[in-house]
């Protein structure tokens, strides 16, 4: 008995997965469908913007920083025992602006102002906001999910590049400035290296699709979760582990297209 | 509608966060040194490339003049067709050279012009007569042990 009721419990598993897919999906359309209100009253997204752009900045250009002081430390190892010094700028510069960035900033954002929207939409649950908002005839998801996706979509970018820009700066510090690498050399094998169709047009794609999966599921755990103090808790949990695997999953994948064969 | 210090954060991360695509696009990358002035269009072909791209450069002197645009397999000749667009500032003799060159030892390859004499300049579509093919560095060993194994005899 004990089999069938294991065997039972993963068919139900997986058909809870399942369904919440399709929810998830329907919730991302409706969320598309609704979003006419975020950019006719412009400043219920520009209010989201302040929440989850700008109070994210300290920790995105920080950990900006010392990342790309990490790189030109490292690197700057690497590169010295081939003798190629001069080509820690293209390689600083490429790892940030095509993976690191993209994807760093958007785990930051995940954990960040991610987890954030989710608490909030999930205890305005629990304390029945939403469903008042229902009574008044006013659209939580035209209200509350649209202003906070878009506010999302359009930071994260911004976000990605802040940060690139912040770990050149810090690669070039710590390269140039204290280990002394020939500051010519620096800036122009990067600028040889990195073009800008292909390699920084990519990284703004690349954290424009992150920055919709990331609010997307933050979102809808949010809106998905159960209205108890156990149940938000949760979902703030899974927002953070789900989008940083998304995120790398995707990663993975947009790399392969993006990247191939060169 | 009236201002709120929220908007000028707000507005102050957008313009911060346009700045660093700026700068990566600028500083970093290498837009500006794209031409966007005037350009026109030569052809070469080599009997090998070697590992020159699309958006090499084409130098003179060290000096950037050009872009590459295409390389094709030539089938009538089973060459390939280098086409090249040259800034239009730069004009060069009938006679120039072009060889496929490489900055550094292990670095990116490039094609350099050496002008020759001729009082006729290349016009837009003209090709380049004389070429020198990239440098393979297995011919190049093949050729010393060649030589190496003659000189012991």
């Amino acid at each position: 008995m004990a089999i069938v009721r294991s065997l039972r419990g993963i068919g139900n598993r997986v058909v809870n997965a399942v369904w919440r897919t399709g929810y998830g999906a329907r919730f991302f359309l409706m969320t598309l469908f609704y979003s006419g209100m975020s950019f006719r009253r412009f400043r219920l997204t520009v209010r989201e913007m302040f929440f989850s752009g700008v109070m994210s900045l300290i920790i995105i250009l920080v950990a900006g920083m010392f990342v790309g002081m990490v790189l030109g430390l490292q690197g700057y190892e690497t590169l010295k025992r081939y003798g190629s010094e001069s080509a820690l700028g293209s390689l600083v510069a490429l790892s940030l602006v095509r993976e690191l960035g993209p994807v760093l900033a958007a785990l930051l954002f995940a954990s960040r102002a991610g987890s954030a929207m989710t608490a909030e939409i999930g205890l305005m649950k629990a304390t029945e906001q939403i469903d008042a908002m229902e009574l008044m005839a006013v659209n939580p998801i035209a209200r509350v999910v649209a202003p906070r996706f878009w506010a999302g979509v359009i930071s994260m970018p911004l976000l990605a590049a802040l940060f690139s820009a912040m770990g050149v700066f810090g690669g070039y510090v710590v390269g140039v400035v204290l280990i002394g690498v020939d500051e010519g050399s620096f800036w122009s094998q990067m600028q040889s290296a990195v073009d800008f169709q292909h390699d920084v047009l990519n990284g703004v794609i690349k954290s424009f699709v992150f920055g919709v999966a990331v609010t997307v599921i933050a979102l809808f755990e949010g809106y998905d979760a159960p209205p108890t103090a156990e149940g938000v808790s949760g979902a703030t949990t899974r927002t953070v582990v789900q989008s940083s695997l998304v995120i790398l999953m995707l990663d993975f994948i947009l790399t392969a297209f993006m990247f191939r064969g060169d | 509608m009236e201002r709120t210090t929220l908007d000028l954060w707000v507005g102050a991360f957008v313009v911060a966060g346009i700045a660093a695509l700026v700068v990566l696009a600028l500083k970093v990358g290498n837009l500006s040194t794209y031409n966007v002035s005037d350009t026109y269009q030569l052809q070469a072909h080599f009997t090998n490339v070697g590992g020159l791209k699309p958006t090499a450069s084409i130098r003179s002197a060290g000096v950037l003049v050009g872009r590459v645009t295409s390389i094709v397999l030539d089938t009538d000749r089973y060459e390939a067709k280098v086409t090249m667009s040259i800034d239009k500032r730069y004009q060069f003799p009938k006679d120039t050279f072009a060889n496929i060159l490489t900055s550094g030892l292990l670095g990116e390859q490039y094609i350099g012009l050496i002008p020759g004499g001729d009082d006729k300049m290349l016009q837009n579509g003209d090709e380049f007569k004389k070429t020198q093919s990239a440098v393979v560095l297995e011919d190049l060993i093949g050729k010393f042990l060649y030589n190496s194994a003659d000189s012991k005899k």
